[in-house]
């Protein structure tokens, strides 16, 4: 298990929303919005639907969990591109980081699967008659799942590099470029790696989404799990899903073991504190490699390579440099004509937004996305209410016997891995069956993948329950209600809140996928935001689109900033034990 | 007239004020600091935290530019961090992911020097500091004496002409530092260090007369050369000597020294509401307290015999001692300190004595207290937020020290029951917890 989980770093935060929050809203739903008229504009003529030739038969899931790993692995690749550059520019320009993050944290609200019904048929006029369009949404929907969280935490690492190391730094006159791979990299590494892990948790139960999706005329279906998973479900093949969700559990243990465990391992090596740390990550398979020799030999060599590639000092030509440093213009007058930039690309995204929804939305429309937002923001919150009250007691009690725990914390970090959405038809069977009111049993499902976070952040905060302070508790005879009030409640919250607000993210996300499933011809469909946007996506019906997701990422901006972000800056100013 | 080759370092002049968080220049660090630096000797920059003496060798390395005046290294100008002048931190500062070798490499590296040449250098500097055998170690792996090594060689690897050293034994263990002190003054002696000179910062002024042929004593508020010494006893030196233990004792007198006597304020810097309070808890000025009043003090004490009774610093101890004379319940002078008659009456006195008798002297010398307090007699609700403190103390200094000022005065207020403080509402109030 990986030390205490790292929480979004956002979290430190101002809680309020301000203009640049404003500002960097209507600057995404203006480029989405552009987006969506581009692909219009291009009316290559989409031939016959993006669908490969799938088959149930078990014999293709090996091959189909491959592709799915795939353009997992493909998301990563680009979202740690998009890390390295963008944090890094909103470390070092103090003018970029006026608009980058406010902008990353509206990018981080902004539903992903939101993101797919927009991107989709922008991304298949890029290739026409060819799946690798389609390939590129579905990528771009999971690094959309990643990016934000892995950029913010690189960028907070990089303001928070220790004076002294950068003062050595600079006193050994290292270049740009070698202080942020000998100095900025190794010290953000550890908080990278673990957001990347969680990232990619979470990015399963997107792919599953992404692979096979309607956006009004264009189906696409890709070779993965996901589609599988989508046939079985239109042909109502209960035998293919359980398949499809043993193939899933199997690739998710592969990805921990020959992934996730190494990885974590490997960044201890970044950690600052000068003590060794009491638990360390341990990995068969990186204990495995270190023990080879012939495989270590392969990679000195390329070793070697990155590292004389670290070392180039890469300065720009003093004329350049000059230029930079002595700008024509006073600094002042700069500023002035960036912000005048900025607030005008506000404007127009602002503009942009109204005409495309107001073209064929009226008020009627915002007052109904707004209704049926609601309706989703309380079923988030009583599911996260009632799963923390069934979930917290449970896992105090995991928590507080380490052996016990030792077990479990794998089995959570497994299911929050493990994409729910695989499961989803087998409820809507049960509702079928049993002719449920969908409203309150398709709720369930919003944190039926989400919980899991709840449940391993209180175990790790149990586990870490300082010894003497339950000896204490003892000791004085504190028991009962006391107990869980003054002593173990207070002990875990910081870690409780980390959980639920991961869990409170996820189930937005799940929403969209959660309220309005498939069972063959059966559909079945719950009032909500989720299923408003499921819906229009189904319709192609872009302006709906594009205010549900709207509406719903600003509820998401307020559900955060106005009761998480102030949870979490109690729990870390009063309850911290450390 | 100076040899000019021999001049290493000129600062003229120097001068350096903290920016408000506004922009604006806050309080002086530094004001009008002239100080040369000649090749083969070890200077020390000895004072007191917030005398600017880390700021000072900061400007030295590049790392900081002055506000005013300016700084030549071998006649050239210095205006970032220049070749032949490194660094050995206070906390080390090691980079936690690379082994001790790639430490010691990373400045020959950066710098482009060929790797054959860079290893062979490293190893050198490794062997010459005592670290053979520790080459693939990491950092965590080591004890503190063993990562500051570390930091030497890293430092002596690029052969600097000057070595700037920022309290470099202070996060130590006492038998560690003396080792290292040692055997780093062995090097030195021997001249087996590819070095000129060295340049120091320290606050423990034994640790300075033991390692230096120059101290320049720093006064607080604003940093200014209040004395330089010269200090020609031979290595090594003996801490017993008794013309090392007068040194020690005239250095003690000379920072406890006042310009104007009668004027207590100037212990700390700023007059009035706007004085910056250092942060000490009331367990320890009772300590101090009973300490002097007992055998063999009797009610005055030598500062440097104190000092080596308590274990302490003078960073530690002359906090602790000007709070005492702040509130009338010490006097300190030529080196000593010496209990008021008010002082000695609290030190032999039962609890509830004490705190009332430290609750008036507090309304009577420290005039933040009088403001709270008055604050809260006149409002009809007698509660005041913090906040409105603590903004009128930034007017006269930065948000740090108008901080540790009003978390001081909040601990002692609450002592001595003038006043009530609630965490939750950040306010202040007459009543008291129910």
């Amino acid at each position: 298990m990986a030390a205490r989980p790292v929480a979004s770093p956002a979290l430190a935060a101002r809680a309020l929303p301000n203009q640049w929050d404003a500002i960097a809203l209507f600057l995404v739903f203006g480029a989405l919005v552009l987006i969506v008229q581009g692909s219009r504009g291009m009316t290559a003529p989409l031939a016959a639907p993006v669908t490969a030739a799938l088959s149930l038969d078990y014999a293709n899931l090996p091959y189909y969990a491959l592709r799915t790993t795939l353009r997992m692995f493909a998301a990563i690749l680009c979202s740690l591109v998009f890390t390295f550059t963008y944090a890094t520019v909103a470390a070092k320009s103090r003018r970029a980081e006026l608009v980058l993050i406010p902008l990353l944290d509206v990018l981080q609200s902004v539903p992903v699967l939101g993101f797919l019904s927009f991107t989709v048929t922008f991304f298949l006029g890029l290739f026409p008659g060819s799946t690798l369009g389609a390939e590129c949404a579905a990528i771009f929907a999971i690094f959309t799942g990643q990016a934000w969280n892995m950029a913010f935490s690189f960028y907070q690492s990089l303001r928070t590099v220790p004076r002294d190391l950068e003062e050595v730094s600079r006193g050994f006159q290292l270049s740009g470029w070698q202080k942020f791979w000998q100095l900025e990299t190794p010290f953000a590494m550890p908080g990278l790696i673990w957001n990347t892990m969680m990232s990619m948790s979470g990015g399963w139960f997107f792919v599953v989404a992404s692979e096979a999706i309607s956006v009004g005329d264009t189906t696409i279906k890709l070779p993965g799990i996901g589609s599988y998973l989508a046939l079985a479900i239109e042909q109502r093949r209960i035998d293919c899903v359980i398949a499809a969700v043993v193939a899933m559990a199997i690739v998710i243990l592969l990805y921990d073991q020959i992934i996730f465990r190494p990885l974590v391992a490997f960044s201890d090596k970044f950690r600052v504190e000068l003590t060794a740390s009491q638990t360390e990550a341990r990995s068969l398979v990186r204990d495995l490699f270190l023990r080879t020799r012939w495989l270590r030999q392969v990679t000195r060599a390329p070793a070697r390579v990155l590292h004389r590639i670290s070392l180039w000092r890469f300065e720009p030509p003093p004329a350049i440099a000059r230029i930079s440093t002595e700008l024509p213009i006073p600094a002042r007058a700069f500023d002035v004509i960036w912000l005048t930039l900025v607030a005008a690309g506000a404007a127009y995204s602002l503009w942009l937004v109204y005409s495309f929804v107001g073209a064929d939305l009226g008020l009627a429309d915002v007052g109904e996305a707004v209704g049926v937002t609601f309706i989703t923001m309380i079923r988030v919150f009583l599911l996260i209410a009632l799963a923390s009250l069934v979930w917290v007691p449970v896992s105090i009690w995991i928590g507080l016997r380490p052996a016990l725990a030792e077990k479990a914390q794998p089995l959570a970090q497994f299911l929050a891995a493990f994409p729910a959405n695989v499961l989803f038809p087998v409820a809507v069977v049960g509702i079928v069956k049993l002719s449920l009111n969908p409203d309150i049993w398709l709720s369930l499902l919003i944190v039926f993948g989400t919980q899991w976070y709840i449940v391993f952040n209180v175990i790790a905060g149990a586990t870490a329950f300082p010894n003497d302070l339950k000896e204490a508790a003892a000791n004085f005879q504190i028991r009962g209600w006391d107990w869980w009030r003054k002593v173990i409640l207070p002990g875990v919250f910081p870690y409780y809140v980390t959980g639920a607000l991961t869990a409170s993210g996820g189930s937005w996300n799940a929403a969209i996928v959660a309220e309005y499933v498939k069972w063959g011809d059966d559909t079945v469909s719950a009032h909500g935001i989720g299923a408003y946007i499921a819906k229009a996506t189904a319709a192609g019906d872009y302006p709906r689109i594009v205010l549900g997701v709207c509406v719903m990422s600003i509820f998401v901006i307020l559900f955060n900033r106005l009761l998480w972000r102030p949870l979490f800056a109690y729990g870390e100013r009063k309850l911290r034990l450390s | 007239m100076l040899d000019n080759k021999s001049l290493l370092i000129d600062i003229r002049d120097v001068s350096q004020t903290y920016q408000k968080a506004s922009g604006e220049a806050g309080h002086p660090v530094l004001d009008g600091v002239s100080l040369s630096i000649r090749d083969g000797e070890i200077v020390g920059l000895l004072g007191r935290s917030g005398c600017g003496k880390s700021t000072l060798l900061r400007i030295v390395a590049g790392l900081n530019r002055p506000s005013k005046g300016e700084v030549d290294y071998l006649g050239q100008r210095i205006d970032g961090p220049a070749d032949g002048i490194a660094m050995v931190f206070q906390s080390f500062a090691l980079f936690p992911w690379l082994t001790v070798l790639e430490n010691v490499e990373i400045g020959l590296r950066a710098k482009k020097v060929p790797e054959d040449e860079s290893r062979r250098r490293a190893l050198q500097a490794i062997d010459l500091i005592g670290l053979d055998g520790f080459e693939s170690a990491y950092p965590k792996e080591l004890s503190g004496g063993m990562r500051q090594r570390v930091g030497f060689a890293r430092a002596l690897v690029v052969h600097p002409n000057l070595l700037l050293m920022d309290e470099p034994f202070s996060a130590l263990d006492v038998l560690t530092a003396e080792t290292l002190r040692t055997d780093l003054l062995d090097l030195w002696v021997e001249g087996r260090m590819p070095i000129k000179s060295i340049l120091m910062v320290t606050h423990n002024i034994e640790e300075a007369v033991l390692m230096c042929d120059r101290i320049v004593v720093l006064s607080s508020n604003p940093g200014r050369i209040s004395a330089q010494i010269n200090v020609d006893m031979p290595h090594p030196r003996n801490r017993l000597d008794p013309e090392f233990r007068q040194l020690v004792d005239h250095i003690y007198a000379l920072m406890t020294k006042r310009d104007d006597p009668a004027k207590r304020e100037g212990l700390f810097p700023g007059l009035g509401l706007g004085m910056s309070l250092p942060l000490v808890s009331t367990n320890t000025l009772a300590g101090m307290m009973e300490e002097v009043a007992a055998e063999p003090y009797n009610g005055k004490a030598d500062l440097p015999a104190l000092a080596d009774t308590l274990q302490m610093e003078i960073d530690d101890l002359f906090p602790v001692a000007e709070t005492l004379q702040l509130l009338r319940f010490a006097e300190l002078a030529e080196g000593d300190i010496k209990l008021t008659p008010a002082g000695r009456r609290f030190a032999e006195s039962e609890v509830d004595v004490r705190k009332r008798l430290f609750g008036d002297h507090l309304l009577a010398y420290v005039p933040l207290a009088q403001r709270i307090r008055r604050v809260l007699d006149e409002r009809p609700s007698h509660h005041a937020p913090a906040t409105r403190f603590r903004e009128e103390l930034e007017d006269y200094m930065s948000e740090d020290y108008a901080d540790t000022t009003l978390r001081s005065v909040t601990t002692w207020g609450r002592y001595g029951e003038l006043f009530a403080y609630d965490e939750t509402s950040q306010s202040f109030s007459l009543e008291n917890p129910q």
